[in-house]
């Protein structure tokens, strides 16, 4: 008897208290909601927006409605963590190796880099790019190239945008070429396992993979021009650049700040993972008479890459997460379409902002599943 | 005779070698150097492209021909053991080297040399460098906010007396040394809570009322913090005894919370505390905002805290659990007693680390208009007397808060290393 209510009273307790708490905030809400005349419902969302988004992935217009703003809002958010989780990876890969460098300068120059760009919030690095850094780039017509084709300046970031014809087709060779280098990969390795031989994968999957998208520039009528931006003038003093891809100057500091900030992350979870891997892995592999190459490729970095994924995967996540910042600079992400204009024009506090947790909410536990079952995965099956 | 063999330096020849490589290096950085800080071009003799690359090939050379293995000499094998072991890293040691003497003369002239920090209008700047007037006029704002200039004694004295208090625990005597917990979980955070109210807020004691919409700057970042840490800390203590309790409604409902705010980002919670919040709240209730921020963060961060506490819990070996309950000890009198004493000391670095990440959140309290340091920053910025001085004003904040953050994580550093040496 006393055993069950030990078990039950504490549960009990908690889900009245819950059950309390829940029902406390949903008569007031009722009630404030009543008083102020708004009803709870999600109807608004197949209304007309009519508010309009400055950078936008997919065709959005005022008169589109709150769902696609939705939609746009998504789009550009995860536009921006794509961009970041590239950059930020092949920047804290590079950190990360550097700083397990033999070379004192590199290692403290790394080092310095990492204790730099992490103890600064990341507000305020994003305020700097924004606000000081690229307000100082030249004006449009003052604009230098880079690259001969690419103008950075205080409007934005002009590149050239790609036309295609037959891009399909283009896409088909691609997919052909990944998918023979896939079986190439497979022969090689029955044949390592049957007769011992090797044949040069990396050589032939990369001549595979420029080959036969070459083939379809020549044969199958694929053709690739560039639009180059064109400085045009709107008025006596003010220019701009026309044609090509404009990168905003939001998207640029958002992305400098978030992949220098969350670098530094990734370059500590490489250095711990490397780390991770004992001497005497990499001294038994070189006895058994394995290259340096070959030590690198089949012995450290599956067991390093155990190690690191699981972290860096998480601050992937810290990264789409921080992405919301973007708001306070006026990016048009989720957070600023959603939950600030839209918010603004209906009213919807309750919806609006639950929405977007919610959204949030799935991402993150989409890839931390994701995660659970890689790990399980890669888990060392020790007997 | 003896052959000078140019590519392969070795003992035999290590003088030459070790004398001529170090005056091609001595050129080359020369060069590099009489460029970046003089302005004149050594070599401009030379076409084009090899001017720049000059003293790097230069370098390179003299590099290579010092690089003679067990040579003897101490210093020599030091400089090559660390930044000499092959071309590869002699190049990176040199482009690093160049480009740390490269920069050095423009971000000095710019911070220091050329700047301006007398006079306190925007006239005494030149505009060639730096313009420290502007930190300095607004410096009050930056650290207090709009809180009026007279009462900044306050903030002042309530802060000093908040760390005094958080010291006792050092200076208590033996015998009431067992209460240390009770008095950091409970009696403390209500101590510092009046402290603050009375002193900043004011209203009493003669004290003119100042309402929070006037806090600001760093203090106010310093007050947000430190609220959140106190009220973190226990919610997330009992969030991760109940992530680990047997009973499944209880587990569940933990596992339920701490996901749930783990998930979303900070911004869209503070945007629930200022739009959403306020509706779910009894009719003729008023919350402050402030109030409303701290506590969206403190649920916030909990669940952080609460990870971290899981894994204090976790790494305890189970011989601590079945020698409290063969002790006849129950639930909390074993978590009282036994359990938490020892994981809550192993969490302290961890602890540490979700301080660090509070601080570091706070700026955004800016999103909901509360003008912590970058929300300052940000009203400063766009004053019309005062337009055009964002550069500083960014490098201001992020020295200051640099310098916190550093501190931390260097005091966090510490902590673990001491306990991990102690277990």
């Amino acid at each position: 008897m006393n055993n069950i209510i030990k078990k039950f009273l504490p549960q009990i307790l908690a889900i009245l208290f819950v059950v309390l708490i829940f029902g406390f905030l949903t008569i007031n809400a009722q009630t404030n909601m009543d008083n102020r005349g708004i009803d709870f419902g999600f109807g608004f969302l197949s209304q007309e927006s009519s508010f309009d988004v400055q950078f936008s992935l997919i065709e959005y217009s005022g008169s589109d409605s709150y769902a696609r703003a939705f939609l746009v809002g998504l789009l550009n958010t995860l536009l921006v963590s794509f961009i970041s989780i590239i950059f930020c990876t092949i920047l804290g890969v590079i950190i990360g190796v550097a700083r397990l460098s033999s070379n004192y300068l590199i290692k403290n120059s790394a080092a310095w880099y990492v204790e730099f760009f992490r103890n600064i919030p990341l507000l305020l690095q994003i305020f700097f790019w924004y606000y000081a850094a690229l307000r100082a780039l030249p004006l449009p017509e003052k604009a230098n190239a880079w690259f001969g084709v690419t103008y950075m300046t205080v409007k934005g970031y002009y590149i050239p945008s790609m036309v295609w014809e037959n891009l399909n087709i283009f896409l088909y060779c691609v997919l052909a070429a990944i998918i023979s280098i896939i079986l190439l990969r497979n022969y090689s390795n029955n044949l390592r396992d049957i007769k011992g031989k090797q044949i040069p994968v990396l050589l032939y999957s990369i001549s595979i993979l420029i080959v036969l998208p070459l083939l379809s520039f020549l044969f199958g009528g694929v053709s690739l021009e560039f639009e180059l931006p064109q400085l045009k003038k709107l008025s006596k003093i003010s220019y701009i650049y026309e044609g090509g891809i404009s990168l905003p100057p939001e998207l640029i500091a958002l992305v400098l700040a978030l992949s220098l900030y969350t670098s530094t992350f990734v370059a500590e979870c490489v250095r711990a993972g490397i780390e991770g891997v004992s001497k005497g892995q990499k001294e038994a592999a070189a006895s058994v008479g394995l290259t340096p190459n070959q030590v690198l490729k089949l012995v450290i970095m599956p067991q390093a890459l155990r190690i690191i994924i699981p972290p860096t995967t998480n601050q992937y996540l810290n990264l789409t997460k921080n992405s919301s910042l973007a708001a306070a600079i006026a990016y048009p992400d989720l957070v600023l379409v959603f939950a600030g204009t839209a918010l603004m024009q209906t009213g919807k506090a309750i919806e609006i902002v639950s929405i977007t947790m919610l959204t949030y909410l799935t991402i993150s536990l989409t890839i931390a599943a994701i995660m659970n079952w890689y790990n399980k995965k890669i888990e060392i099956k020790e007997k | 005779m003896q052959t000078i063999n140019f590519l392969k330096p070795n003992r035999d020849n290590i003088k030459n070698y070790s004398i001529f490589g170090s005056v091609l290096i001595l050129i080359s950085l020369i060069d590099v150097i009489s460029n970046a800080f003089l302005k004149t071009n050594l070599t401009s003799f030379l076409p084009g492209s090899l001017t720049t690359l000059f003293p790097l090939i230069l370098g390179l050379i003299g590099l290579n021909m010092m690089r003679i293995d067990y040579s003897g000499n101490k210093t020599l094998d030091l400089l090559n053991k660390n930044i000499n072991t092959n071309n590869f890293n002699a190049l990176l040691t040199l482009l690093i080297l160049f480009s740390i003497i490269k920069a050095l003369p423009p971000s000095l002239s710019w911070m220091i040399f050329d700047a301006n920090i007398s006079g306190d209008s925007k006239d005494a700047c030149t505009g060639t460098g730096a313009c420290w007037t502007y930190i300095k006029v607004w410096f009050r704002r930056f650290m207090y906010g709009m809180y009026p200039n007279e009462f900044h004694w306050r903030i002042n004295t309530a802060f000093i007396l908040v760390i005094a208090l958080g010291f006792v625990g050092y200076f208590m005597k033996e015998n009431l040394k067992k209460y240390l917990a009770l008095y950091y979980v409970i009696i403390y955070p209500v101590i510092a809570y009046l402290v603050i109210y009375y002193l900043i807020s004011g209203g009493s004691f003669g004290l003119q009322w100042v309402e929070t919409g006037a806090w600001g700057g760093l203090s106010l970042t310093f007050i947000v913090s430190f609220f959140c840490l106190i009220f973190c800390f226990p919610l997330g203590m009992i969030f991760a005894l109940g992530r680990r309790s047997n009973l499944p409604v209880i587990k569940y409902i933990s596992i339920c919370y701490i996901e749930f705010w783990r998930g979303v980002p900070l911004i869209t919670v503070l945007f629930m505390s200022s739009v959403m919040f306020p509706m779910f709240l009894p009719e003729d209730f008023f919350m402050d905002k402030l109030v409303r921020v701290i506590i969206a963060i403190t649920l916030f961060e909990a669940a952080y805290c609460a990870e971290v506490i899981r894994g204090g819990l976790q790494s305890l070996p189970r011989g601590q659990y079945d020698a409290a309950k063969s002790l006849g000890m129950g639930y909390w009198k074993m978590h009282i007693f036994v359990i938490l004493p020892q994981a809550l000391k192993l969490v302290i670095p961890g602890i540490a680390n979700t301080f660090l990440a509070l601080v570091k959140d706070t700026p955004l309290i800016f999103v909901v208009g509360l003008a912590e340091l970058a929300g300052m920053l940000a009203l400063a910025k766009t004053n019309p007397k005062w337009l055009g001085f964002a550069m500083e004003g960014y490098i201001f904040a992020s020295i200051i808060f640099w310098i916190i953050c550093y501190a931390m994580s260097k005091y966090s550093y510490n902590l673990e290393a001491k306990y991990k040496t102690e277990r």
